[in-house]
């Protein structure tokens, strides 16, 4: 019986059962060995080198160091400007997430449903996604400040006396780089909005419409919006991930300043390695902010990956 | 009641006439197909008939209301569609209820939040859920009402699609191509199930399909459509044994009606090739066309070589060649009759009664034979 049952077995089947010749095994190595190294040294080092790092005093340029276990952990309970940073971050990805996640939908609708026009204004909505960051700041620089900014300019014209110092002023400056974050993440909304509005299957607005459906609103309800889940998932999660790591805008902009009130993680981050290059604590931080990442990512998946998933 | 009444609708698509001045009627209770090859208009009619697209031209009444300017919401029609667009994101009961919430709720009953403290939603809630029951229940749904789309098979999607038309009574029933993406076993079997909730709904049928089996075998009476205009409209019998235009005669059967090229001189006598066929008809070029099952073998008739068979099980199809035109002929024979070897010279006759006569515009000719006379051919 034994016999039949290996005869009836495929010969691939049996070629792979064979054990590897040793000559085999080391070709396969060297053949996988580029690959492997470069994922060694790009991707797995660094970051265990980051998490070793948090649990060390470490300063660059010292020459000695040591081991301080879970103390860089301890010091940012205790941080004020951590925990000014923290907040900041997560009013900042409140704001910018529902508003350009709102918004982009909101345009890549209106787009959908045009006649004329689709690539200019997909163009142009898309224009801050592709510009360089940076180099916008300094244009929004000019736009909101507080003197010769068009922005204030156009306040006074409507009789506002003294329009808000955007940037310069604690109670506007959080508010300010969130619209600036909402002006950036838009149009990457919009774009992902599109491509998931035209995957929608047209029989079903016109089985809709049979159905009875009388408004646009109902349409929306009954097809749009369940058949966008999937793309709004994916969307709610970049966002998230994209307005946590707000970085340029703020280093550009503000530093931080006035008074910590626009200081956010990655900044707080940057200056704690950088500035006082504290490397250990700077590390500290950076694992912090991926557990963060990896927490929202995880939620999102395990909570709402089965509700926009259909059959 | 009245059922569906189309009146010289036209649709133009940039300069193409995908319809043209197209009329049909459905009698309340009668179902009829609508059969053409694609692209020939037939999908454009129902939906322009649903409300989904518009008309150029023309005027449409559905139970004697006249729609032509209603939305399809207002129709009151019901329609099911080839890819069945079910609502993936809900169960197979929510799917039948949707038209019946649209139709008995108001938005704010339909919203989630607020509905629930509006007074007498409950029961109407309930209605709606007794009446999908009801619809389930007569397409044996009634084990899946919990499931999604997503997990049923093709068969079972094709009867929530059904379900959700019939749910709410429909003044007309629109089916676009139901059966083409079910397996071959299960087409049969559902074609007899759409006929049989046919009967029981009542509502005039317009059926869109391209298999003219379907069409003959489903339908009250069939309409046969080509290149934007409704060619013939009658029950499935004289559509085949009795077609009007030569473009329905060479749509509908299978293997495709032979045609034979031939002459009415002034006499009438109509000449195949040259010789006297024996059929009368008024002058001027003639096509004959005769079905496979009514050419035969025999010792004397149209001059021909066989060219090879093929064998069906209940019959035997005979590929031969008219040799006075170079026209390819298909004869359906009993499949125990004694084959000629491909090659051999044959001869094939006809009774007069079952030749077609078109003239050269592809219009019905009548045959001038007298019935007494129908046997008297001279082929040969």
């Amino acid at each position: 019986m034994p016999e039949a049952l290996s005869a009836a077995q495929p010969a691939s089947f049996q070629a792979k059962s064979r054990r590897l010749t040793r000559g085999e095994a080391l070709v396969g190595l060297m053949l996988n060995l580029p690959a492997g190294i470069a994922y060694f040294l790009m991707l797995l080092l660094p970051s265990l080198a980051t998490i070793l790092l948090a649990f060390t005093d470490y300063e660059l340029g010292a020459l000695e160091w040591g081991w301080i276990g879970i103390a860089n952990f301890e010091e940012m309970l205790e941080d004020r400007g951590f925990a000014i940073a923290l907040r900041n971050t997560v009013i900042y990805v409140g704001l910018v997430t529902p508003l350009s996640i709102l918004l982009g939908l909101g345009a890549a609708l209106l787009i959908e449903a045009g006649m004329r026009g689709r690539a200019l204004f997909r163009a142009v909505f898309f224009l801050p996604v592709v510009s360089l960051t940076v180099a916008m700041a300094a244009a929004w620089q000019y736009l909101l400040h507080p003197t010769i900014g068009p922005l204030n300019a156009f306040l006074r014209l409507l009789g506002v006396t003294s329009p808000p110092f955007w940037l310069s002023s604690s109670d506007w400056v959080l508010l300010s780089l969130g619209a600036i974050g909402v002006w950036e993440n838009v149009g990457y909304n919009m774009v992902l909005f599109l491509a998931g509005l035209s995957a929608i299957p047209r029989e079903l607005y016109q089985a809709a419409e049979v159905d009875g459906t009388k408004t646009w609103l109902d349409r929306f309800r009954l097809v749009t919006w369940p058949m966008l889940g999937p793309t709004t998932l994916f969307v709610l999660t970049i966002t998230m991930i994209r307005s946590i790591r707000v970085f340029d805008t703020v280093a550009v902009l503000t530093q931080g300043g006035p008074n910590k009130a626009s200081e956010v993680l990655l900044h707080t981050m940057y200056k704690e390695g950088f500035t006082f290059l504290r490397l250990g604590y700077s590390a500290a931080i950076t694992l912090v902010f991926l557990l963060m990442v990896l927490g929202l990512v995880w939620l999102q998946t395990k909570a709402l990956d089965k509700r926009v998933h259909y059959g | 009641m009245q059922g569906l009444s189309i009146k010289s609708i036209s649709r133009h698509f940039g300069a193409v006439r995908a319809l043209d001045n197209v009329s049909l009627d459905v009698a309340a209770g009668e179902f009829v197909a609508l059969v053409g090859p694609s692209g020939c208009g037939k999908s454009t009619l129902m939906r322009i008939v649903a409300g989904i697209e518009t008309a150029d031209a023309g005027s449409l009444s559905i139970g004697s209301r006249d729609v032509t300017a209603l939305r399809a919401a207002e129709r009151n029609v019901a329609m099911v569609f080839q890819n069945y667009a079910l609502y993936p994101h809900l169960t197979v009961s929510e799917n039948i209820a949707v038209p019946l919430a649209m139709r008995r709720l108001s938005a704010v009953e339909r919203f989630p939040l607020f509905g629930r403290v509006m007074p007498g939603l409950a029961q109407k809630r309930a209605a709606i859920a007794i009446d999908v029951l009801k619809a389930a229940q007569s397409l044996g749904l009634d084990a899946l009402l919990d499931r999604k789309p997503g997990q049923l098979s093709g068969g079972q999607r094709q009867r929530v699609a059904l379900a959700r038309a019939i749910v709410r009574h429909p003044d007309a029933f629109l089916m676009d191509e139901p059966l083409s993406n079910l397996d071959a076993a299960l087409r049969v079997q559902t074609r007899r199930e759409i006929v049989e909730i046919h009967r029981r709904v009542g509502a005039a049928t317009l059926y869109v399909t391209h298999d003219q089996s379907e069409a003959l075998t489903m339908a009250d009476r069939v309409a046969v459509m080509q290149a934007g205009q409704i060619l013939q409209v009658s029950s499935p019998e004289a559509i085949y044994h009795d077609p009007q235009d030569i473009r329905v005669a060479t749509f509908i059967g299978s293997p495709r009606i032979n045609l034979i090229p031939a002459e009415a001189d002034a006499a009438g006598h109509v000449h195949i090739a040259g010789r006297p066929s024996g059929l009368h008809a008024a002058p001027g070029p003639v096509t004959i066309a005769i079905r496979p099952e009514n050419l035969r073998l025999a010792s004397s008739g149209m001059p021909c070589v066989a060219d090879g068979f093929e064998f069906l099980g209940e019959s035997l199809l005979l590929h031969a060649r008219h040799t006075a035109s170079d026209e390819a002929l298909v004869v359906r024979l009993l499949p125990d009759m004694p084959r000629p070897h491909a090659g051999e010279a044959i001869q094939l006759t006809f009774e007069a009664k079952h030749a077609l006569l078109f003239d050269q515009n592809g219009k019905r000719v009548a045959l001038r034979n007298h019935p007494a006379h129908s046997q008297e051919l001279t082929l040969a």
